[in-house]
């Protein structure tokens, strides 16, 4: 047996040679993953953090960006005019900038900045950077997020030339900007990544400049990019020609591509990433609870709402009181402890507390099945049916996910338990899912809405047109409506968020949406790392991040 | 040979052509499109996509241009990594699952050989019991879960190997052991029932009362006739090895083309999909051919001639 186990061996061995011999790896900076952490007993504890971000980012060009894989790489590359810290945001690339008093017109006086090659950073790289994600003949999906700038919405539709468009470099320095409307969150938009200005020199030169990490692969951010191995990793590293590079401690960000929640714990776990979790990975909801006993669980609220939405033109869903009392029967606390289990925040409203504190109550009591049961009596009057049971079974859909299926379960047997009504759950894969949503060809769906700066309005305005794209809900309310319209011209900012809630209340009260809970970030991460920024909208900065 | 081989190869253009218009009209039936997300792309953002990729223009247009897309080997840019082609994805990604692909399969076929010939020559002795327990242990637990076993054991609690990523070759046994599990365990049980009615043949006894070794019958006379279905086994097992390694590349972190393969589908990245499966389905039709032309190298009673093996 013996001599047989030595073949075995042998063979293995050269297996392995031939393997080895067959090469097949991309050349790199293959060994420092290993290598950086053994060095750390020296005095200096290495500045190098390793992350999961999942996948494969759509795209680096800040224009063609659309998904926050894409955002969370360009918020460590790039810089906007702001930045936000503390959830506020802070001059960036802007040293300071003027507003006219109909709240219209921004003036930018721009810093000192180079981009990542030595080039300065000029107020026509911003012109060009707007401009050219709203031209309709590039492909750029998150155009829309351009359209508060005056005539950008008519420039991307074709029905107006470039020239029309409101931002313009005055001079290298000066960049002027006009608005559609005042509006009061232009400071926080400018930080957002369609709003990142492009190294307009290189983009002139090279259209594919942002394909591949590479010498005209340039950013004007904390850190430059200097290996991006598609599908498998990003590597970057401290940008020695940002303005403010002596804030920036760490020296070098992995960025690694796993796409397997238990794989990134097990990663984490054994020393090979310094943070898993969100906002750039996720941890398998299973683990949540034992990383809470454990003490290791870091929980943060953020801008995101879990709801169900109402088809408001399908029978009997098309009755408010039938609403209302599917809503209130549903018993948040009890799904937010045994099934999500983040620590979310049980939700009776649809502005997450990071925007409106006051709604970590809401607006109406969490599982209040007397009054549902009142409301449901009163709907089905109505309706002009006697009993719960001359109700048709209701269906209610979800896409393909482990926890939107245990969610759904839960509320079938609660509308069951405390309604008597009867839920047929419909399953479906997410394309065909939100296929069916957009195109009204459901009952009842649940959704989830994050949002992409820290204002109300962001989840307030989905439901101001019956058509307008994101709604599903088929609802409209005319006061509700009109609120909207007014809130975009209110230049006082007091005013402006009484209407918002006001606009609010009426949601609640129409409920065209049964809010479930507000979303937290979840994450574990090494206890040295210090200084990440998270914003309330769950995006991730890393600019003041370091080791201790 | 000649003939057979060309005939072989105009079935393999039509079975293409087939495979071509079937995925691409049942993807265009599928509901949802590359640009339907949860914050829905105002209308005219739609339109301005359509019209950039072509999309707006009528369906046999579309699938005349493909057709010839194709013959020219250009499967066009994909709809969500912007600025990659599918060319580029394939280029990039399909290394890494062949690199992977074949180590797996070097470790199934020459563990799984070994083990059914030590279960063969020790036929109901322990170490035929082993090697079986083994083949059954292999066969029955799915090959993901394997994968979290050897992550569990070998790189969390030995330390010996990463628990994923594709950096070194270190890091690529760990996924090639958990792809290999099956296929190596069904190797070593056809290999040992194979071997074991060889061993009972006459020329066998012949060989044995010449007064040659067992190690030189077993090298000369009976390997190489148990390994026939073993090697009939191979073509669909590399098309298995290769296609289906996207759990694997998945729990793993490696950047194939595998995972394309799945992704591409829930982005509706039109195509990607075409390409992925067009480029998949050369490689199974090729490896078929080519498992069939080994035939007649292994044994020369199956003739090539006339299009019909075995003849």
């Amino acid at each position: 047996m013996k001599k047989r186990l030595s073949i075995l061996f042998s063979l293995m061995l050269v297996l392995s040679l031939f393997l080895s011999a067959c090469g097949g790896f991309k050349k790199g900076d293959e060994s420092t993953g290993e290598k950086g952490k053994s060095g750390s007993k020296t005095a200096n504890v290495p500045q190098e953090l390793h992350i999961n971000i999942k996948t494969e980012p759509f795209s680096l060009n800040p224009g063609l960006a659309n998904d926050s894989v894409s955002g969370n790489v360009l918020y460590q590359t790039f810089e906007g005019l702001t930045r936000i810290k503390d959830g506020k945001p802070q001059l960036a690339m802007a040293e300071s900038y003027q507003v006219s008093k109909d709240l219209k017109t921004y003036t930018f006086k721009l810093r000192d900045a180079k981009w990542s090659n030595g080039d300065p950073v000029t107020a026509k790289d911003f012109e060009y950077a707007w401009k050219w994600a709203l031209d309709p003949k590039n492909q750029s999906q998150y155009a829309y997020q351009l359209y508060y700038i005056k005539n950008g919405q008519a420039f991307n539709e074709g029905k107006a030339k470039a020239e029309d468009v409101g931002v313009k470099a005055i001079d290298d320095k000066t960049l002027q900007v006009t608005l559609e409307n005042p509006t009061p969150y232009f400071l926080q938009l400018t930080a957002f990544y369609t709003y990142f200005p492009v190294n307009s020199k290189i983009a002139a030169k090279n259209p594919k400049w942002y394909t591949n990490a590479g010498p005209d692969y340039t950013s004007n951010g904390p850190f430059k990019m200097v290996t991006w191995d598609h599908n498998n990793k990003i590597v970057l590293e401290k940008n020695e020609n940002y303005w403010d590079a002596k804030s920036v401690k760490l020296t070098k960000i992995e960025m690694v591509m796993v796409n397997d929640t238990n794989t990134e714990l097990s990663m984490f776990n054994n020393g090979e990433l310094d943070w898993a979790g969100m906002p750039t990975g996720q941890l398998p909801p299973d683990s949540l609870s034992q990383l809470k006993a454990e003490g290791k669980l870091h929980v943060q609220p953020i801008a995101g709402v879990y709801w169900y939405k109402f088809n408001t033109e399908k029978p009997p869903l098309n009755n408010v009181n039938i609403r209302k009392a599917l809503a209130y029967a549903i018993n948040r606390k009890a799904i937010v402890e045994n099934i999500a289990k983040g620590e979310q925040i049980p939700a009776m409203a649809a502005v997450p507390p990071t925007m409106f504190p006051e709604n970590k109550k809401g607006y109406f009591k969490d599982n209040d099945v007397e009054k549902a049961k009142e409301y449901l009596k009163k709907g089905l009057q109505e309706l002009g049916l006697k009993d719960v049971k001359d109700l048709p079974p209701i269906t209610l859909s979800y896409n393909t996910d482990d926890l939107h299926a245990k969610i759904a379960q839960a509320i079938q047997d609660m509308w069951k338990k405390n309604l008597g009504i009867e839920v047929k759950l419909d399953n479906s894969e997410w394309a065909v899912y939100i296929d069916k949503l957009h195109s009204g060809d459901y009952q009842i769906g649940r959704m989830g809405w994050l949002g992409d700066f820290n204002d109300p309005i962001n989840f307030l305005e989905l439901f101001r047109d019956k058509k307008g794209g994101n709604n599903d809900t088929n609802w409209e309310n005319p006061k509700y409506k009109q609120l909207l319209i007014d809130s975009q011209k209110e230049t006082d900012p007091e005013k402006r968020k009484e209407m918002l809630k006001q606009a609010e209340a009426i949601l609640m009260d129409e409920m065209p949406v049964a809010p479930i809970y507000f979303y937290t970030n979840t994450w574990v991460q090494k206890d040295n790392l210090k200084g990440v920024e998270m914003s309330g909208l769950g995006d991730v900065q890393f600019k003041w991040a370091y080791f201790e | 040979m000649l003939r057979y081989i060309s005939k072989r190869l105009f079935y393999m253009l039509m079975s293409l052509f087939l495979i071509v218009t079937a995925t691409f009209f049942l993807m265009r039936a599928a509901p949802g499109g590359p640009f339907s997300s949860e914050k829905q792309v105002p209308p005219e953002i739609e339109k301005n996509l359509n019209e950039y990729y072509g999309l707006d223009r009528p369906w046999y247009i579309q699938y005349f241009d493909y057709l010839v897309s194709v013959a020219k080997w250009d499967f066009g840019p994909s709809f969500k990594y912007k600025g990659q082609t599918v060319n580029d994805l394939i280029d990039e990604g399909f290394p890494v699952s062949f690199f992977l692909g074949m180590e797996s399969l070097l470790i199934a076929v020459s563990i799984g050989i070994l083990l059914g010939v030590i279960a063969a020559l020790k036929h109901n002795k322990w170490q035929d019991y082993a090697a079986m327990v083994f083949a059954v242990i292999g066969i029955s637990v799915p090959n993901f879960i394997m994968a979290s076993i050897l992550q569990y054991f070998l790189a969390i609690k030995l330390g010996w190997f990463p628990v994923a990523r594709w950096e070194s070759l270190q890091h690529t046994v760990l996924p090639a052991l958990a792809l290999a599990a099956t296929p190596m365990a069904f190797i070593a049980r056809l290999t040992r029932s194979s071997m074991l009615e060889v061993l009972s043949n006459d020329y066998i006894r012949t060989a044995k009362a010449k007064g040659l070794s067992q190690g030189q019958i077993t090298v000369k006379h009976a390997i190489r006739n148990a390994i026939l279905p073993v090697v009939t086994y191979l073509g669909p097992l590399s098309a298995q090895i290769l296609t289906g390694s996207f759990v694997i590349e998945k729990i793993f972190g490696i950047p194939g083309l595998g995972g394309h393969f799945v992704t591409s589908i829930t982005n509706r990245d039109y195509t990607v999909i075409m390409g992925v499966t067009v480029f998949y389905s050369i490689l199974l039709l090729l490896s078929v051919l080519l498992v069939d032309i080994a035939y007649g190298f292994i044994d020369p009673r199956i003739k090539l001639a006339g299009g019909k093996k075995g003849e």
